[in-house]
């Protein structure tokens, strides 16, 4: 309210109004933007831990970092990377996106959404105040029993890093609750779902999934929480539990995790390369199909984690024949991107390139976790570096090329200007060659021999070069997420005005202002195709003709 | 398929409200949460050689069995306080409502007298062996969401003595009848599991 009344005037309101504004808003796209800045805020945080053990292992036997913080650096890095960073980040852009996408004024919860952000920023910041209990968790970010039990774990850290991921779990819960309801009912005027925009299509399914993935974290958690507080014995082998348990049940939630994470890229990846192409996706259908086999299948197959524990042959058999078969609607979405690049006009602006980088990346990140899934080859690599690379290349090449391309896209949208194309262009290719140097030598190191999350190396296993070459690679990565980071808050005040519709796009989103009003649309549209603005535009030539 | 077709199959109205959209989405994620707790249950029922109390020392089958009879009998009562809603009938309502509200409490209370039996006379804690971590956590769980219901339900209570529910708003008292159904529900999965398979 405060703030409404300046808006006509030329006085600037005072900052405490502005505060309060977005303390208290239930508007789904300033909760997104501060999601999207929470996510933000928490990267940069991981990726400075990272920048920590690439700089221990940069020479064998090295001293550089005690012991007990590098355990401590690897659990918060992984911790914050996927539950501060790359889940928020996610449910950011779905929050500002789909209700655009569909025609819709707000979420269907609003005041749900808030709590969904508020909860997830405090489930953070608890799991960070660990550091003042005298050190963070040094338990591995998916935390096996029983080194998290309390003779292994003293001290509360461990305890501040379940309460923070309870919490937080608590807050995507009630998010995928809100975003699932938002597509199911409050959809605009013949938009059926066999029209909603890929985008959408996809964050859907990966919020479904988060409504099945997240409890079975959650349940684990609070036994493990028991375990140490009342002496419960879920995990405690001695009196009869069983830390392999923890290991399915986390691998149950985390296994569907990394889909959660990729299925929302997929579907901005969907939504740029089309229009910075100016063709319609290659087969609609078999891509939205695809999302939703991947949906399913990912949730049958979370013991490919778990092939060195010693499990039958025929259970390794089946989680390896599973875990194949997600290769299938994988690779039907790539050809279908695929087709739909090909003989296009191409448009090489930051989005299109994030989406080349996506597309070569992630195909060779999917070609190493086909090699993971082989359950002999498993045996040899598990546990290694191939490991850390293989899982670093799917979501830096596939997952953050995706974001990225997402977010250049739609960030004429949200903010009414452009960002700087040249910074962008730099980003990229920084990241690309050092993402490249990164990760790859970690695959060479893992072959090796060379374990995941030690804390230094011997000088004669021939770890050395392959060390230096991914710490190199991390220090020109770095640059660019700050290069990213100032391009964003940059353009903000030196972007060109960027319009309503500054890449001729076909979704609902770009109908409207940029950036959007509170309320969104002033009338509710009313939809006929899947590109509902190519028939605004080309009245001639709808596309509901031949959809 | 024709535009017209389409839309049919699809209709514009999207067949239920958010409130009810929500409420079943929430209830598909704690299927997902029960699920495990009922399957860590499982997976140690028969790894149980340890040390007593085990479950067939302990259990006293008469106050569980007035318990069940209690919470599952709810479920009937709150369905007829919905009948009597959509007959816009508030006296029928708080009559069957409140009814169901004591048998919540009743349940609990049976809880309450078991865990004092088996925390006074057997010593069974949530330490004490793998049997007492596993039944707290599980019955604890279910027991925390009769609780929610009772509380929800004595506040959708209280709204309708102040004549706040009607037949025309009765969305919110449809879908706290939701999910009171499916506490009623999980508990036909915990009860055979517990007192029937494991004892």
């Amino acid at each position: 309210m405060a703030v409404a009344e300046y808006e006509t005037g030329r006085e600037r309101p005072p900052w405490t109004a502005v505060l309060h504004e977005w303390v208290t808003t239930v508007d789904h796209k300033k909760i997104g933007i501060m999601y999207f800045l929470m996510a933000v805020v928490f990267l940069v945080i991981g990726g400075a831990e990272a920048m920590v053990m690439r700089f221990q292992l940069l020479w064998p036997e090295s001293r550089s970092v005690p012991p007990d913080v590098f355990n401590q650096m690897m659990t918060m890095h992984g911790t914050t990377m996927i539950f501060f960073a790359a889940m928020p980040i996610l449910a950011g852009i779905a929050n500002y996106i789909v209700p655009l996408q569909i025609g819709a004024r707000d979420m269907a919860f609003p005041r749900l959404n808030a709590l969904g952000l508020w909860v997830t920023l405090f489930g953070g910041i608890l799991a960070y105040f660990s550091f003042a209990t005298g050190g963070a968790p040094a338990i591995g970010w998916f935390a096996y029993a029983p080194l998290t039990e309390h003779a292994f774990a003293r001290g509360p850290a461990t305890d501040f890093w379940i309460l923070g991921l309870l919490v937080s779990g608590i807050g995507s819960l009630s998010g995928a609750i809100n975003l699932v309801t938002t597509v199911l009912s409050l959809r605009c005027p013949g938009m059926t779902l066999r029209k909603l925009p890929l985008y959408t299509w996809m964050a859907f399914w990966a919020n479904v999934q988060i409504l099945f993935a997240i409890p079975p974290l959650t349940a684990a958690l609070v036994m493990l929480l028991f375990d140490r507080l009342f002496g419960a014995h879920f995990f405690d082998a001695q009196a009869g539990g069983s830390p392999y348990l923890w290991q399915h049940l986390f691998w149950f939630f985390g296994h569907p995790e990394v889909y959660i994470l990729i299925l929302p890229a997929f579907g901005m990846v969907s939504e740029v390369i089309p229009v910075f192409s100016r063709k319609v996706i290659f087969g609609y259908e078999f891509v939205a199909a695809s999302t939703v086999a991947i949906a399913f299948v990912s949730f049958g197959v979370w013991a490919h984690h778990m092939f060195c524990v010693g499990m039958t042959r025929t259970v390794d058999v089946y989680f390896a024949a599973a875990s194949l078969i997600v290769g299938v609607p994988t690779g039907i979405k790539t050809f279908n991107w695929l087709a739909t690049a090909y003989g296009g006009r191409w448009r090489m602006a930051a989005p299109m390139l994030f989406c080349l980088g996506f597309l070569s990346m992630f195909v060779i990140g999917g070609l190493t976790g086909i090699m993971l899934a082989m359950a002999p080859m498993d045996y040899q690599l598990s546990d290694s570096y191939f490991v850390v690379g293989h899982f670093h290349w799917v979501i830096i090449g596939g997952i953050l090329m995706g974001l990225f391309a997402g977010v250049y896209y739609w960030y004429p949208k949200v903010t009414g200007r452009m960002y700087s194309e040249r910074l962008a262009r730099w980003q990229f290719w920084l990241l690309l060659i050092g993402f490249l140097l990164t990760f790859g030598p970690m695959h060479f190191a893992g072959i090796l021999g060379m374990p995941r999350r030690i804390y230094t190396y011997p000088v004669d296993r021939g770890w050395e070069l392959w060390n230096q070459v991914a710490s190199l690679g991390a220090f020109l990565q770095a640059p660019s997420y700050l290069i990213f980071v100032w391009n964003l808050l940059f353009s903000l005040k030196t972007g060109a005005p960027a319009g309503d519709d500054p890449w001729d796009a076909w979704t609902l989103e770009w109908a409207t202002t940029s950036p959007p009003p509170s309320y969104n649309f002033e009338t509710i549209p009313t939809v006929r195709s899947r590109r509902p603005l190519w028939d605004l535009k080309h009245p001639d030539d709808p596309d509901w003709k031949y959809e | 398929m024709t535009q017209a077709a389409e839309l049919s199959v699809f209709s514009q109205r999207a067949p239920l409200s958010p409130v009810k959209v929500g409420m079943l989405t929430f209830l598909f994620s704690e299927v997902a949460f029960f699920g495990t707790l009922i399957m860590a249950y499982v997976y140690f029922l028969h790894q149980t050689t340890q040390e007593e109390p085990t479950p067939r020392q302990v259990f006293h089958l008469p106050t569980v069995l007035a318990a069940s009879a209690c919470l599952f009998s709810s479920s009937a009562t709150i369905h007829l306080a919905e009948r009597a809603l959509h007959r816009d009938s508030v006296r029928g309502f708080l009559a069957w409502w409140g009814l169901t509200i004591v048998l919540g409490v009743l349940f609990l209370v049976g809880t309450g007298l078991e865990w004092n039996d088996l925390l006074s006379t057997w010593g069974l804690t949530m330490s004490r062996n793998l049997f007492g971590t596993t039944y707290f956590t599980l019955v604890g769980f279910h027991a925390l969401h009769v609780t929610i219901g009772v509380l929800v339900m004595s506040i959708v209570f209280g709204l309708a003595q102040g004549r706040q529910i009607t037949a025309a708003n009765r969305t919110g008292v449809e879908v706290v009848a939701w999910y009171w159904h499916f506490v009623d529900g999980v508990w036909v999965v915990v009860f055979t599991l517990v007192y029937l398979v494991g004892r």
